[in-house]
């Protein structure tokens, strides 16, 4: 097996000449949690949309399990097992909790084109479904429509639909954010216990959580990777401090707090 | 089972809105059970009190209607440019069943496939495209195929295909009587609006409901959203054939006005006016524009305005269109 599960060379996004991706060469180490972190606007969210082909890039090469994806469409990455979250937390809105959850089951069928056949087959899926809502501590919420859910427990369906996708490759776009400290704690936990067997790419702007939770970190800034390594090694990076932590006495300590531009 | 896990502390138990777990029989809800159940028993009451000829002619435009609002309704898109298939359909239908002596059914499904494969082309061409964009590609290409319909000769012009023989259902029981086409002519609508029905809650359907509530993380999924977009177009293009070679026997002419823009341009009416994304809205809203034309013809051009002026005042007053708001005074799902 091959040590990286998904390594980019030269990585460049543009839109009409603004330089949003820079030359990014990003290497994902199999089975870990690799943090992507980085001022507003650095490029984190593009990143990602090029990593999962919802965006072309302009140039560069995504290969994703020793093979080159940067070719495909974003569906067929996905089926691959390279799974996104949104930042702005993607529910279906309209259906329930447990809908939510089996739309993503139901790709184990392949494509569900049977339009003559009833959806009550699809109820074979119900118990893992609230198997997976009860991981992210959904179950009492199951047959409400998933729009009426607070923020935070959107997000924590969101998770839970990636998950129905067994992904080998997630990648998770700020899981944390607009969470109560008792909702992140539990994504923490669930991030962690998930992340057995498989690999995680995190856009997070907790540095405690980041801290927490990450083998490695790389830092973006304005479209250009500044360090990469692990955590205690990058936050001592003076580079980094410069750029990205500022004079924050609390976060250049390494020790907690998030960054004061996203307070 | 997980089910039975305690809410988590700081959640308020009024918070969970009620329990919709059964899908009650064959997916229809309780509601829409009971809607069904009083439409069945008007179809089989109405012939007796209303002329045959008025109610078959709302019936096929209710089942236009259907296949439009299961494409905007639940899909989100818009067409505008619905008419070429029902007129198409209508032009194929009268021309097997005049020139090529198919029976009716044969006939109206020959309609169907015409739409259904006129929507596959254009369906294809204009699904990239999203929202203002698409609506403007569909209309162009509708556009096209009314001028086609001017100029080729199999659809006589201004005349119109005329005199399109009833013929009899599976060459076996005579149509020509107003009743017994009338049972034909509400059994294909019954089948139509129960396949549509069926397509909205079937597995397909649940993808359908994703992709309009959210398309780019239906495509994170795995979904090619492309695809599902293009077979309910084609779908909805198809009944949308049956529907315009219904009205070809029924009324006995083909004419341009069934491909002229102005028909899909009613299609969008009747849907609106009924209520979008409802199961029973488009035959409601149907019914209340043919309803219209017919009892308000005396007043002539009048229509038209009167027609505008009820569509403004529906607009306005009730978004949702009659059988939405109905659905959400009622609370429940129509
Ligand atoms: N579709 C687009 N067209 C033009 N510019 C874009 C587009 N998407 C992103 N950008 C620009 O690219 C830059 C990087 O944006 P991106 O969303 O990737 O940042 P980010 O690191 O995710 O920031 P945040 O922490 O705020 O989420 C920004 O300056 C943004 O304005
Ligand atoms: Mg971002």
């Amino acid at each position: 097996m091959r040590d990286y599960i998904l390594e980019t060379e030269g990585l460049t996004k543009e839109f009409r000449g603004f330089v949003a991706v820079s030359d990014v060469g990003l290497r994902i180490r199999r089975g870990t949690i690799h943090g992507l972190i980085g001022p507003n606007g650095a490029g984190k969210t593009t990143c990602f949309n090029l990593l999962t082909k919802f965006m072309q890039p302009s140039r560069g090469v995504i290969r994703y399990d020793g093979r080159d994806i940067t070719p495909m469409k974003p569906a067929e990455v996905a089926r691959l097992g390279l799974v996104r979250s949104f930042q702005i937390s993607a529910v279906f809105p309209h259906l329930t909790v447990l809908e939510n959850v089996r739309v993503a089951l139901q790709r184990e069928r392949g494509g569900s084109y049977d339009f003559w056949r009833s959806d009550a087959v699809l109820r074979r899926y119900d118990d893992r479904a609230m198997e997976l809502l009860a991981d992210v501590g959904l179950s009492v919420y199951a047959q409400a429509p998933a729009g009426t859910l607070p923020y935070g427990r959107k997000r924590a369906l969101e998770i839970a639909t990636t998950l129905a996708l067994d992904p080998n490759l997630m990648l998770l776009d700020e899981p944390t954010a607009g969470m109560t400290h008792e909702d992140v704690d539990r994504i923490v936990a669930l991030v962690r216990r998930v992340a057995q067997g498989r690999t995680v790419l995190m856009v997070e702007h907790n540095l405690k959580v980041v801290e927490g939770l990450c083998d490695t970190i790389t830092v973006l800034t304005r479209g250009r990777v500044l360090a990469e390594g692990p955590y205690a090694e990058v936050s001592r990076n003076p580079e980094v401090v410069a750029a990205y932590l500022g004079s924050d006495p609390s976060v250049s300590g390494g020790s907690q707090g998030e960054v004061a531009a996203h307070a | 089972m997980a089910s039975a896990t305690t809410a988590p502390p700081g959640v308020p138990a009024a918070g969970i809105p009620p329990v919709a777990t059964h899908q009650g029989y064959f997916g229809f809800t309780r509601a829409q059970g009971i809607a069904l159940l009083i439409m069945v028993a008007a179809l089989i009451a109405c012939p007796y009190f209303l002329y045959p000829q008025f109610l078959m002619k709302l019936l096929c435009f209710a089942l236009f209607a259907c296949a439009f609002n299961l494409l905007i309704g639940y899909v989100g898109l818009l067409s505008f440019g619905h008419a070429a298939y029902f007129g198409m359909g209508s032009y194929v239908a009268a021309h097997a069943a005049k020139v090529w002596g198919l029976t009716p059914e044969l006939a109206i499904l020959l309609g169907g496939v015409t739409g259904a494969g006129l929507g596959l082309v254009f369906g294809w061409i204009a699904i990239r495209r999203q929202g203002i964009y698409f609506a403007m590609i569909t209309l162009a290409l509708a556009q096209m195929i009314y001028f086609v319909c001017v100029q080729v000769p199999f659809t006589h012009g201004e005349d119109g295909i005329q005199a399109i023989p009833r013929g009899a259902f599976l060459g076996l029981i005579d149509l020509r009587a107003d009743m017994s086409l009338y049972w034909f002519i509400a059994g294909l609508f019954l089948l139509g609006f129960l396949l549509i029905h069926r397509v909205i809650n079937s597995p397909f359907g649940q993808v359908l409901t994703a992709i309009r509530e959210n398309e780019p993380r239906a495509t994170s999924l795995g979904y090619r959203t492309d695809d599902y977009k293009l077979v309910a177009f084609v779908l909805s293009a198809g009944i949308a054939g049956i529907a315009g070679g219904a009205k070809a026997i029924t009324v006995g002419i083909a004419t341009l006005t069934d491909v002229h823009w102005a028909m899909s341009g009613e299609v969008v009416l009747m849907t609106l006016l009924g209520g979008l994304g409802t199961l029973f809205g488009p035959v409601i809203g149907a019914a209340a524009v043919v309803g219209m034309q017919t009892y308000l013809a005396p007043f002539g051009a009048w229509v038209t305005v009167i027609q505008g002026c009820i569509f403004v005042l529906c607009v306005l007053a009730f978004r949702a269109g009659i059988v939405g708001e109905l659905a959400r005074m009622l609370r429940v799902k129509l």
